[in-house]
């Protein structure tokens, strides 16, 4: 991969072309994923700006328009939701929530599994092998549970949300780069660097994680959508962020109740959550296309 | 064989250990008491009552206790529903759940696999595609979106079939549908993917070039090679659709477990919701177990050690 990157003793490396440059091109001229960027890009930017050009706030309840008469209408474009509170700001202002826990809990998931497969792969042998065995049997736990009992016993907080969701999805992660370490590690400049007396935490840090970073990044990207979801199902079931505060998950448990009298309380969250779904599952494919050009 | 089925028993007994280990000393340490809601009891109620449900001794003989009671398949008292134990809410709601999964999960294979092989039989042509947008639409779409999509279509609008409650087949189409489809549109992706390596290999052109009609040549020597991969797939659909059926079976109302950990988890009963994690965590541990030994009867190159 980027060996380049390894040889710092060398003088002015040739210019080639980078890994990025070259992986950033193709996925330029993959037309699905940059739609899907593009679509992503003005979701966020939505979630992000709306609420704050909006002139209504989350939770500001619109008397007149409790009950019968909230369809969507010129003053509130999506409606008012059971409360009388107006629907857009309030998609808007979940999707910042959805958004901030996808990235947030992926982040989270990123430092722990690769902290942790970088150091099982390099140190190999039997600290390897009791760390994986480890990751084997967490993997055979059923998760959501122990997050929906996390959310039981401790309550619900947001930040707890963020840990949680980050501590389950870190073994795929740890997998992932244990593999690139073992196959990393072999190799001459991992020598080179030893043999000039660099420190096993050191070459882990500056030698085997950025060598290891194309499938990471990939396996990143398709860990948002998932993370995404975990979050949307646990504030449908009542488990996730709370009132006033809401997230799409929770806007959908919402609409579903009122759905025969008031459809749009259901469909405009759930086209916005289905949308980033499917806009991220096509930019993780287009990503790992490009990065990986033997996968096609 | 036998030699790894006990060697993975040897893993997985620890395992549940561990579980029902986290289960119960995260729950101890979590604030509040499973009487702190109500208002405040008089001093000797309030020792009577920790007394009647153990919570005066120590934790370690409470754990102790705990397990001796799961030994004999007694989950203890709910602490909300204080008329019934664990083990009566979870036996109520046990038969009508393993129907639904049992069902989502036979549906999954037969349709999954049919539109696999139709999209790996008519390669790069209209049918595969058809087939793949649907299997993509199923993987990005959560089942809390399908499922009032579904009965807003289906149910409200079409009138077709009934929204929700249990006890009518026509009442178990849309969660079964809804559990379903995810577990169709992945087996999809695998079963095409595995035939179409086998569709390419030596052997079926031989069995072509021998004469064999198309079908026969599907159905003798092509089929059974792909739907092995699709077996392996089958532990972690089974864990999906368990984690699926606590969302379906919250919208449709039906008296399953997964309704009943959902109200145990916003009542904060802390009984009912770890007897749950518990029951789910063994189920899943034994299924995966069994369907690997499956996996390894069924594709003899596979070998333990």
């Amino acid at each position: 991969m980027t060996e380049a990157d390894a040889r710092p003793a060398l003088p002015a490396a040739p210019a080639g072309r980078s890994l990025l440059a070259t992986a950033w091109r193709r996925l330029a001229r993959n037309r699905a994923a940059v739609a899907a960027l593009g679509t992503l890009a003005v979701i966020a930017t939505a979630c992000v700006v709306g609420p704050l050009v909006s002139p209504y706030r989350i939770d500001q309840v619109f008397w007149d328009r409790i009950g019968f008469d909230n369809a969507p209408s010129a003053a509130h474009w999506f409606g008012n939701d059971p409360n009388g509170r107006d629907l857009m700001v309030r998609v808007l202002f979940g999707g910042q929530i959805s958004l901030m826990v996808g990235l947030t809990a992926t982040l989270v998931a990123l430092v722990i599994g690769v902290g942790y497969g970088a150091t099982a792969g390099f140190l190999g042998g039997r600290v390897d092998s009791v760390m994986m065995r480890t990751v084997d049997i967490l993997y055979s736990l059923p998760f959501t549970f122990f997050v929906i009992l996390l959310m039981v016993y401790f309550g619900r907080n947001i930040i707890l949300i963020f840990v949680a969701i980050g501590a389950v999805e870190w073994l795929d992660m740890a997998r992932i780069v244990r593999g690139q370490t073992l196959s990393i590690k072999r190799r001459d400049f991992i020598e080179a660097a030893r043999a000039a007396g660099a420190t096993t935490g050191a070459i882990i840090r500056r030698h085997v994680i950025p060598n290891s970073l194309g499938p990471v990044i990939v396996y990143m990207t398709l860990t948002v959508p998932r993370v995404i979801l975990l979050e949307s199902f646990l504030s449908f079931l009542g488990l996730g962020v709370q009132e006033p505060m809401t997230s799409w998950g929770g806007l959908i448990a919402e609409g579903a109740r009122e759905m025969e009298t008031a459809p749009w309380l259901l469909v405009w969250p759930a086209a916005f959550l289905s949308t980033t779904l499917f806009a991220l599952n096509f930019l993780g494919d287009g990503i790992r296309d490009a990065l990986d050009p033997r996968d096609r | 064989m036998i030699g790894y089925a006990v060697r993975r028993l040897i893993v997985a007994i620890p395992t549940l250990l561990i579980i029902i280990a986290l289960a119960f000393f995260m729950m101890r340490i979590a604030p509040g008491g499973p009487f702190d809601q109500e208002r405040s009891l008089p001093a000797q109620i309030e020792q009577n009552l920790r007394a009647a449900y153990h919570l005066d001794e120590p934790v370690w003989q409470q754990f102790g206790r705990y397990l001796g009671g799961l030994l004999r398949g007694d989950f203890g008292p709910s602490f909300k529903y204080r008329d019934f134990s664990v083990t009566e809410l979870i036996a109520a709601g046990f038969p009508v759940s393993l129907q639904i999964g049992a069902a989502a999960i036979l549906f999954a294979v037969l349709v999954g696999g049919g539109l696999g092989a139709l999209a790996a039989v008519h390669q790069n042509r209209t049918p595969d595609h058809a087939a793949m947008a649907v299997a993509t639409v199923g993987l990005a779409l959560p089942n809390f979106v399908v499922a009032p999509l579904l009965t807003l279509c289906l149910g409200v609008y079409l009138d077709l079939l009934p929204v929700g409650g249990w006890g009518s087949p026509a009442q178990a189409v849309l969660p079964i549908a809804t559990l379903a489809l995810p577990q169709i549109a992945t087996i999809a992706r695998l079963a095409r993917a595995g035939l179409v390596e086998v569709l390419r290999a030596d052997y079926i052109r031989t069995a072509r070039a021998k004469g064999l009609p198309g079908w026969r040549v599907l159905a003798r020597h092509a089929l059974y090679p792909a739907v092995v991969p699709v077996v392996s797939y089958l532990g972690p659909a089974i864990a999906a659709v368990i984690t699926g059926s606590v969302v379906v079976e919250t919208i449709f109302g039906i008296p399953g477990v997964g309704r009943y950990f959902v109200q145990g988890a916003l009542n904060r009963d802390y009984t009912l919701v770890m007897g749950v994690v518990v029951l789910y965590a063994g189920l899943i541990i034994a299924l995966n177990l069994v369907v690997d030994l499956v996996y390894g009867w069924l594709d003899p190159r596979v070998r333990y050690d």
